[in-house]
């Protein structure tokens, strides 16, 4: 028995560390064939002439699919390259696509297609773009929003801080590369993809190709990592779909580590634009946040990251203001706590900077503007003890034992940095659905239509399920990712356990009362008779509370029921009112930084972090998921980079050597922990979900540790060693 | 990656043989570098020769108090090898200091002298410019992102580095590279296989068509007790130096009796400092003569774009390297 909350492991560990978890890439097909992308090398223009004779000389390539002879998709939009018209948009878009019988032939066949491009000016100047930048909107929420009086409320003030940060592009770089095998039976159309939204790859798909929703089956038993960029359905999944149907073969297309940088998503280029005001005793009277950010020039994405800055301190007048600039680069996308993690950057860097303008303790700024209620809507948090989460890392972390002043603190010959920020990320669900099923041999089906992302759905709908049946986990088997089952929604936002989890829990209820019932109804059941608020349950059996001797237990039940399975599902949609309630997490996160005085090299030796996110469901899988968001945080900080040379628009270090996440030794201590105190506002299991608060804040407290441990403030992300000199 | 022809030979003489018969070929040993480059495209030999079975992977004592590294002695297995810990710890470091464990597990010490410039332009085929990946195309870096580009020695045909920490070492340690070619055996000093781009950038070194590469040979050397390579890059491991320094001395007491100072990420070669040496050699170790060697050092650098911070960067290395290496620090 596992009650929620308890370090389960994960029920798909063992699959994944031998090697038998089947990625999407992995299924064999018969006759199936191997396509591989030829991109484009410049940013802009058309493509005037294409030679794929060579290409189409060797041997066992099957088709060369080009503009001009691809099949034409009904469906398709600008958005995706799809070979539907000779137009280049941006640098490695798909221009063409080999397929062949093997990889090898594909590879060679594509480095042989020859392209002559016509080149037109490309927009790649980000400052330039500014001017002509236009408003948007992040999830249909606008990216303007203003309350109070800014203006009035930097008159007020005592103190101005007033700078600008910047981030650069970033590329998720997930381990597993995208990958789609689609086949085609008549007009029914099967694809395995790397996706984080089966759903959303099936409705793609039917509108591309005309056909209905229930003609198009997608699978997708594991991701091996998404971070947001296998949210959307790029040209990629398309391309695979249109060569099988065009070559009338199952085809296989896979990304090569260098093809991700461009046309799958990035995280945007970001320059923000932070005024604070306030008085001499600390308390905010304004704050500005003015955020650029590219997107390209076929799609709309707005890296939203001032909306973080409209729930984070009390303050009365606060404008955020959100501007698009349209460059001749693949569009950007959703990266894991999109807007928020590069929004949390800046502010908690300008927060920082005011706390030394005012010779406070940093963390004594935020309790000084430390806000209970929205301080847009004022309606209050669901929950929010955010205080909780402060105290108790600073004296984890030793906070106390801080020299305030820059460059104060040593060890040995190394200048010590200690910062520390605020974390937050919205609490957010979607409607979901999810069945649970006892077989007659005593084991149980739980299944939903959702996308195991490393985030352990897999194991927190076994847990859920386990747990209001009052079964051993061990006897349940959870299915998902498979549009056939039950609908779930994308698995991003860090709502999926707030999602898939309600709907597992409603479902397991409803399979509660139903075998409650039957046995009721059954002459020959102990429980005949019984009233369902009478009877408990407990490791596979019923009894009456009011007599316990009274039991059934389901294996015999079902054997008396024709030993047949018996099954309920649940639908449940988000039950929390906005204009009620604000539903965010917040955690307080605190870094240690040792910087060699001469070299500037800079190690993460400590990081402490307590999050309060709700009822944390399962203390391993939890603990996994901050850790590896403190990790990419500490890496936004200090690592990545997405070099792009602008001249051309295009990226010179697609690949891992050259594109830098940190490595083991990168990373020091990490010690996380949460208040794990339910929010039941927001869904009946209490948990507003994690995958992704832990990037936040993290990259502003180790740039707070960097200044404080050098007196530089680096406001130019990543702080390389030579920002430091 | 373009179909190629696949020959094994067992030892130099055949091997050498081989590769004078196979048109377009080239060897294969650890094949770190030289297949990445074959996937993108940048390298497309019609042939490979595997010398990989060659009796090459030797690590002995030579008679005069040296050592000789075997061609094909893994980079683990020399970096750990007793002899080159208590002889060269110079080069131990900087060994282990380059690549990831994986990589040096198969790389091997030939293909390490041997390993192609890390310069994007030069990496990508996607970029029409690169004068050492196709030569009269012009140079994308000159004006493009160069952030991890030469300091020293450059043309105006290529400011490509060499990336090898290794080589650094060696170049410190005066290594002998030893060849054998169709004319038979002849021997290359370090400070003369590495080359300077000038008007051919596609030469990274004097080795000539068909040569093999047999052994390193370290002579005796005295700095052993005293000497620190400082790596300097964007992460602690798995990444090119932005600037590396092999320093090395041989003291009496306090007094600097011989200096090496060689710096890495900033040439198209290692870039030895014989002036800085001298500026060492005969003086007593001091914060300001290790900051007038540095000085003298950086004299001459040019700079471009992004690469700026190099002068500087090399210059508080060069200081910090001495210090440790005299112990000082």
């Amino acid at each position: 028995m596992s009650p929620l909350g308890e370090p389960l492991s994960r029920v798909d560990g063992k699959l994944k560390v031998t090697g038998s978890a089947k990625y999407s890439a992995e299924f064999e097909i018969p006759q199936l064939a191997y396509a591989v992308m030829v991109q484009s090398t410049i940013p802009s223009g058309r493509i005037a002439r294409m030679d794929t004779s060579a290409a189409e000389r060797i041997p066992g390539v099957v088709a060369v699919l080009k503009p001009g002879n691809a099949l034409e998709l009904p469906g398709a939009e600008r958005r995706v390259s799809v070979l539907q018209d000779d137009l280049v948009h941006y640098d490695r878009q798909p221009v063409a696509v080999v397929v062949a019988e093997t990889l090898e032939q594909a590879h060679h066949a594509a480095s042989m297609v020859r392209v002559e491009y016509a080149k037109a000016d490309a927009k790649l100047n980000f400052d330039a773009g500014f001017p002509t930048s236009y408003p948007g909107s992040h999830n249909g929420i606008p990216g303007d929003l203003s309350f109070g009086d800014v203006d009035a409320g930097l008159r007020q003030a005592e103190i101005t801080i007033d700078q600008v940060y910047t981030t650069p592009i970033q590329h998720h770089n997930p381990m597993e590369p995208h990958a789609t095998i689609a086949k085609w039976d008549g007009d029914h159309l099967s694809i395995h993809d790397a996706t984080q939204h089966i759903s959303g790859v099936q409705e793609t798909l039917a509108k591309m190709f005309a056909i209905p929703k229930e003609n198009v089956h997608v699978t997708c038993l594991f991701v091996g990592g998404g971070f947001g960029c296998k949210g959307q359905v790029w040209s990629h999944v398309i391309l695979a779909a249109l060569a099988a149907k065009q070559t009338n073969r199952p085809v296989k297309l896979v990304l090569e580590r260098p093809q991700m940088f461009g046309p799958v998503g990035a995280r945007p280029r970001t320059h923000q634009k932070l005024t604070l005001g306030a008085t001499r005793d600390g308390k905010l009277t304004a704050i500005r946040h003015e955020v650029h950010a590219n997107t390209s020039e076929i799609e709309d994405y707005l890296e939203s990251s001032a909306f973080p800055t409209r729930v984070m301190y009390s303050c009365p007048n606060v404008a955020t203001i959100h501007r698009l600039v349209p460059l001749n680069l693949g569009t950007p996308t959703y990266m894991r706590a999109p807007g928020v993690a590069t929004g949390t950057y800046a502010v908690e860097v300008a927060m920082d900077e005011l706390a030394y303008e005012l010779e406070m303790d940093p963390l004594q700024l935020r309790l000084i503007n430390y806000t209970d209620v929205d301080p847009h809507t004022k309606v209050p948090f669901s929950e929010k003890n955010l205080r909780g989460c402060y105290s108790r890392a600073a004296d984890r972390f030793g906070w106390s034992k801080r020299s305030h002043g820059p460059q104060t603190m040593r060890e040995g010959k190394l200048a010590i940095g200690w910062g520390m920020a605020t974390e937050t990320y919205p609490g957010k669900n979607l409607p979901a659905a999810a069945l649970v099923r006892l077989q007659p041999d005593g084991t149980a089906v739980v299944a939903s239509g959702t996308q195991e992302i490393g985030n352990g759905i897999y194991t927190v709908m076994t847990e859920v399920a386990a747990d209001t049946l009052k079964m051993s986990p061990r006897l349940f088997t959870a299915v998902l990712g498979d549009t056939n089952l039950p609908p779930a929604p994308i698995s991003a936002g860090s709502m999926t356990t707030a999602s898939v989890g309600p709907a597992v829990r409603e479902a397991a209820l409803r399979l509660r009362s139903q075998l409650i019932a039957i046995a009721s109804r059954d002459a020959q059941s102990p429980l005949h008779g019984a009233d369902e608020s009478d009877v408990e349950l407990q490791d596979g059996k019923m009894f009456l509370r009011s007599a316990p001797g009274r039991s059934d237990n389901f294996k015999s039940l079902l054997a008396r029921h024709g030993n047949r399975p018996v099954e309920a599902s649940a639908q449940v949609k988000p039950g929390v009112n906005e204009n009620q309630y604000s539903v965010h997490s917040f955690g307080a996160v605190f870094a240690e930084v040792a910087v060699d005085p001469d070299v500037r090299m800079v190690r993460v030796q400590r990081v402490v972090a307590v999050f309060d996110v709700g009822k944390v469901l399962n203390e391993k899988l939890g603990r996994s998921q901050f850790i590896g968001g403190i990790v990419w945080g500490i890496s936004l900080a200090l690592f990545e980079d997405t070099h792009v040379d602008w001249r051309n628009g295009r990226i010179i270090n697609a690949n891992l050597a050259d594109y830098l996440v940190p490595v083991n030794r990168d990373i020091g201590e990490i010690d996380v922990s949460t208040l794990d105190i339910p929010d039941t506002k927001l869904d009946s299991l209490g948990a507003r979900g994690i995958g992704e608060i832990g990037i936040t804040g993290t990259g502003a407290a180790v740039a707070n540790a960097v200044f404080h441990a050098t007196g530089k403030r680096v406001r130019d992300l990543p702080i390389t060693p030579d920002k430091l000199l | 990656m373009q179909p190629f022809k696949y020959r094994r030979e067992e030892n130099s003489a055949a091997a050498v043989a081989a590769i004078g018969q196979l048109e377009h070929s080239k060897f294969l040993a650890g094949g770190t570098n030289l297949i990445d480059l074959m996937k993108n495209g940048v390298e497309r030999p019609a042939a490979l020769v595997d010398i990989n079975r060659l009796p090459l992977a030797k690590i002995e004592a030579l008679p005069d108090g040296g050592v000789r590294l075997g061609a094909l002695a893994r980079n683990s297995d020399t970096a750990n090898h007793p002899l080159v810990r208590e002889r060269y710890p110079l080069l131990a470091y900087a060994i282990l200091s380059g690549a990831s464990p994986q990589l040096r597990n198969l790389a091997t010490n030939g293909g390490n002298l041997l390993q192609r410039t890390r310069c994007p332009y030069f990496m990508d085929t996607g970029f029409a410019q690169c004068n050492k990946r196709d030569p009269g195309s012009g140079c994308g870096a000159i004006e493009g992102f160069n952030r991890m580009h030469a300091i020293f020695g450059t043309s105006e045909q290529c400011i490509a580095t060499h990336p090898s920490d290794m080589c650094v070492a060696l170049a410190a340690l005066e290594a002998r590279i030893v060849i054998m070619g169709p004319q038979g055996e002849r021997i290359i000093p370090i400070a003369e296989f590495h080359r300077l781009p000038g008007d051919t950038p596609q030469s990274d070194t004097t080795l000539r068509p068909g040569e093999l590469i047999t052994s390193i040979d370290l002579p005796k050397s005295p700095y052993a007790r005293h000497s620190h390579y400082l790596k300097i890059r964007d992460r602690s491991s798995y990444e090119f130096a932005l600037v590396s320094v092999a320093a090395a001395l041989e003291l009496d007491g306090d007094t600097i009796t011989s200096a090496r100072l060689v710096l890495g990420g900033v040439a198209h070669k290692p870039w030895r400092l014989e002036q800085a040496e001298k500026i060492l050699t005969g003086n007593k170790m001091e914060r300001h003569l290790f900051a007038a060697a540095a000085h003298t050092g950086m004299e001459g650098a040019k700079t471009f774009r992004y690469n700026r911070y190099k002068v500087e960067m090399a210059t508080r290395g060069i200081r910090q390297a001495l210090g440790v290496a005299g112990g000082v620090a």
